[in-house]
């Protein structure tokens, strides 16, 4: 019974990491730039619901949209003012070290406006979860929204980039953004628009994750960030079912870690994987083989 | 019959390199024009200032009375020019229609919230699209492989797939960069017929670069031969093919 119900937390674990990978693999896939301070919008989105649902007293899904509003703003904001002027930098690392910058810049806005101390999260599922076999294996609500609420958002985003026409010119531009400028594509919003839907689904990744995980500090998006980037690597980064996949076994392989070989060893775990993941295939689980033609 | 473009002594320089100097050329409506020229001319490079990846440092482009010098590609699109690569460059990972549906993105519109919401604009301005891409395919007799993925389609209807999409932009003024390039001559053949057929077609102005000569004698009315960034000849076809100074350029003394 036991391990039933640790697969189902790592699941709902992993669907999390699933929800920022998606953020950063479409990120990449697309301005073909890792945003790194992707964890900490995740926090920003999670203090934003916090003060909407404690200091507002507002009911739970007005709060959750605020985040999402206010993260969306954000993305855009950091899109606009921090990576574009550099999009034609000669070299990419100027962006890569920005996007740390960035990363370090929100930690320490948060830091100053809500301090260090650790706050509490009041869940956002008011559902009690389900209790089955008799009582011996219980699901908590937290966990099965997250997971439904993952596979939602994630077959809304294939359904989005592959049917319609904004997901069209993300496709285009991620194969070739100067064809996609010559063929009248907007390339600029185009990418803008994945920040856009990114920084989004980062505040809904916020507010899951601390649901489960009730403890809400400015370093808070910092570990995840890093995990969703590895479980974005791990599925193939650029890869949207990628992403997901990644996300979802990254989220188990901690949860067996922890449990069955040492909590405190659980990151290291996770890094081992992602290592002799790359080492076996260097492109991620559904990476696109890039062939070489001669 | 008024131009279509209208080129006034065009240059730009990278470094100290003058790669194209006092460039002039007018085109008129539904004419097929060739520019030629031995490899680094700058052939490439005027195409990339008509369509503005590169700014010039002097002079100035008018299409159709507008002047567009300067301005950003994406605006240039929308203003009429569209153009092929050297290098294929279709978006391979994408099908055959949403290739050609991309290049429809500029003259279709409805938001992403539009499309989010699945809003009924959403679904018209979908089949507008879809019927507008169908049809192109249909005349490059594309139809058949509409959902192939444009990497799996042989090299010469790759060529034509290229064209297509540029042509859904609704363009004044076709730009075709080496579209003989590695075709045998069978198939050069065929694209000559083709390209004959969209001026005819589409109402077309077509300003081609070649460096296959039976291409360029066979379908073009009027000709620039460029050599080191200037204008070597410029005129009728058979007038400049026959000038001295043009076959010294090409075949030496």
């Amino acid at each position: 019974m036991s391990f039933i119900s640790y697969l189902i937390n790592g699941l709902g674990l992993g669907s999390v990491y699933a929800i920022i990978a998606l953020g950063y693999t479409m990120v990449y896939g697309i301005a073909k730039m890792l945003n790194f301070a992707h964890g900490d919008v995740i926090m920003i989105g999670a203090y934003v619901a916090l003060l909407s649902m404690t200091h507002a007293g507002m009911p739970v899904l007005p709060a959750v949209l605020i985040s999402v509003v206010a993260c969306t703003v954000l993305g855009l904001l950091i899109e606009r003012v921090a990576y574009k002027p550099l999009r034609n930098a000669s070299s990419s690392l100027a962006v890569l070290i920005t996007a740390i910058g960035v990363s370090y810049l929100l930690q320490n806005i948060a830091l100053l406006m809500f301090g260090a101390n650790a706050q509490t999260f009041p869940s956002v599922v008011k559902w009690k979860g389900l209790s089955l076999a008799g009582g011996k294996l219980t699901i908590s609500g937290e966990t099965l929204v997250t997971i439904i609420v993952c596979i939602i958002i994630m077959i809304a985003l294939i359904l989005f980039v592959q049917k319609t026409k904004p997901g069209q010119a993300m496709r285009a531009v991620s194969e070739d953004r100067g064809a996609a400028l010559l063929m009248g594509i907007n390339v600029n919003g185009t990418i803008a628009l994945t920040f856009a839907i990114g920084s989004g689904l980062a505040a809904i990744a916020g507010v899951l994750l601390c649901s489960a995980y009730p403890s809400l500090t400015p370093y808070t998006g910092a570990m995840p960030g890093i995990k969703a980037f590895v479980a974005a690597v791990f599925g193939g980064i650029g890869s949207i079912p990628g992403a997901f996949i990644g996300g979802i076994l990254l989220g188990i392989i901690e949860i067996f870690g922890k449990a069955y070989i040492s909590s405190q060893m659980a990151d290291a775990i996770v890094f081992a994987v992602l290592i002799v993941v790359l080492l076996v295939k260097p492109t991620g689980l559904l990476g696109k083989k890039i062939q070489e033609k001669v | 019959m008024e131009n279509v473009l209208d080129v006034k002594n065009l240059g730009i320089s990278f470094g100290g390199l003058r790669a194209v100097n006092d460039f002039s050329v007018s085109i008129k409506k539904e004419q097929l024009y060739g520019l030629i020229g031995p490899n680094g001319a700058g052939k490439t490079t005027i195409f990339n200032l008509l369509t503005g990846v590169y700014k010039p440092d002097s002079g100035k482009i008018i299409l159709d009375g507008t002047d567009v010098t300067g301005k950003s590609t994406i605006d240039i699109n929308k203003a009429g020019i569209a153009r092929t690569f050297q290098n294929i460059r279709l978006f391979s990972q994408l099908s055959v229609l949403d290739n050609v549906k991309v290049g429809l993105h500029n003259n279709h519109s409805y938001s992403t919230v539009e499309s989010i919401f699945r809003l009924p604009r959403f679904h018209k301005v979908e089949k507008e699209m879809n019927e507008i891409a169908m049809e192109l395919l249909e005349v490059f007799g594309l139809k058949e492989d509409a959902n192939v993925q444009a990497q799996n389609l042989p090299y010469g209807q790759q060529r034509k797939l290229e064209i297509a999409r540029a042509l859904a932009t609704k363009p004044k003024l076709l730009l075709l960069d080496e579209p003989a390039a590695g075709m045998n001559p069978n198939e050069t053949e065929e694209l000559m017929e083709m390209i004959r057929f969209v001026r005819d077609h589409f109402h077309m102005t077509i300003l081609l670069i070649e460096h296959d000569m039976k291409l360029v004698s066979g379908i073009c009315e009027q000709l620039t031969v460029l050599n080191f960034g200037e204008v070597l000849a410029q005129g009728d076809t058979s007038t400049v093919l026959n000038d001295p100074q043009v076959i010294k350029a090409y075949l030496g003394e």
